[in-house]
């Protein structure tokens, strides 16, 4: 697998134990092992943060359909192109972010894939699997170019 | 790990047994050949026992979909057996619950071919 990525782990102490904050920062390469490396970063952080296993399952899957998207919709396996994965944690949340440096996406020109004539289709569930997985789900364009989807999961969120 | 299958005949449906994980890349061309070969080689009613599969992604599905399309096209059907929790909730949130017939009881399901 390939490691040619930047891989920070500043903290951030503040005096209270709830505001407290632990970061993690990745400049990916644009490739499937980049998926593998996402997900398992991720899921160790989530880990750590305590989350059960069916909310593991859930961060792991809509990590890979995020990196996905960027890999190959985004970047479109682009070496010279990163992936930028930005996660942080304080103690009732993650909140994870995935860049890509491609031409941007637009999550509403994906066809519904609930609609009848959609079922059959092959690809496009990727986005609402993260919408149904995740609690807050966000797409943005980046500036000069690319996209931005940020996802949050709170630890006890009824 | 990625996906392995196997085939088992029971009668004149074929059984696939298939276990590990059916995400993008490996595992999911992994199975679509798998499906494709069965399907040319005449096998027209196949039932996937999912019971060991324990991640399924959306290339995955896509994966799943496929498969049922392409047995359906050459005149047969694919239905499932054995879901995990996970794929179970898969296929509700995705609305395949609609597409495939599902068991839990593999003498039923293949009885339900004839």
């Amino acid at each position: 697998m390939s490691l040619a990525c930047r891989f920070f782990v500043p903290y951030t102490m503040a005096d209270h134990e709830s505001t407290q904050t632990h970061t993690l920062d990745l400049a990916l390469e644009s490739s499937l092992e980049s998926v593998d490396l996402a997900e398992a970063a991720i899921l160790h952080e989530a880990g750590a943060l305590g989350f059960d296993e069916d909310d593991l399952h859930k961060i792991g899957i809509s990590v890979r359909e995020c990196m996905v998207n960027a890999v190959v919709h985004g970047n479109r396996y682009n070496a010279r192109k990163k992936v930028h994965v930005k996660v942080s944690r304080t103690p009732d949340r993650i909140v994870i972010s995935v860049a890509d440096e491609g031409e941007g996406f637009d999550p509403s020109a994906v066809p519904d894939p609930l609609a009848n004539e959609n079922l059959l289709r092959f690809s496009g569930r990727g986005v609402m699997l993260m919408r149904a997985f995740m609690d807050e789900f966000a797409v943005s364009l980046r500036e000069p170019k690319g996209t931005e989807v940020r996802m949050v999961k709170y630890k006890a969120k009824a | 790990m990625s996906v392995k299958l196997t085939t088992r005949q029971v009668g004149e449906v074929t059984v696939v047994d298939a276990v590990g994980r059916i995400t993008l890349g490996e595992g999911a061309s992994t199975f679509r050949d798998n499906i494709r070969d069965l399907a040319a080689n005449g096998h027209k009613k196949l039932l996937l026992n999912l019971a060991e599969i324990s991640y399924i992604d959306s290339s995955g599905i896509g994966e799943l979909v496929s498969g049922f399309t392409t047995v359906a096209n050459q005149g047969g059907t694919v239905k499932l057996l054995n879901l995990t929790k996970r794929v179970q909730d898969l296929l509700q949130i995705t609305k395949l619950y609609t597409v495939f017939e599902v068991f839990d009881d593999e003498a039923k399901a293949v009885r339900s071919f004839a």
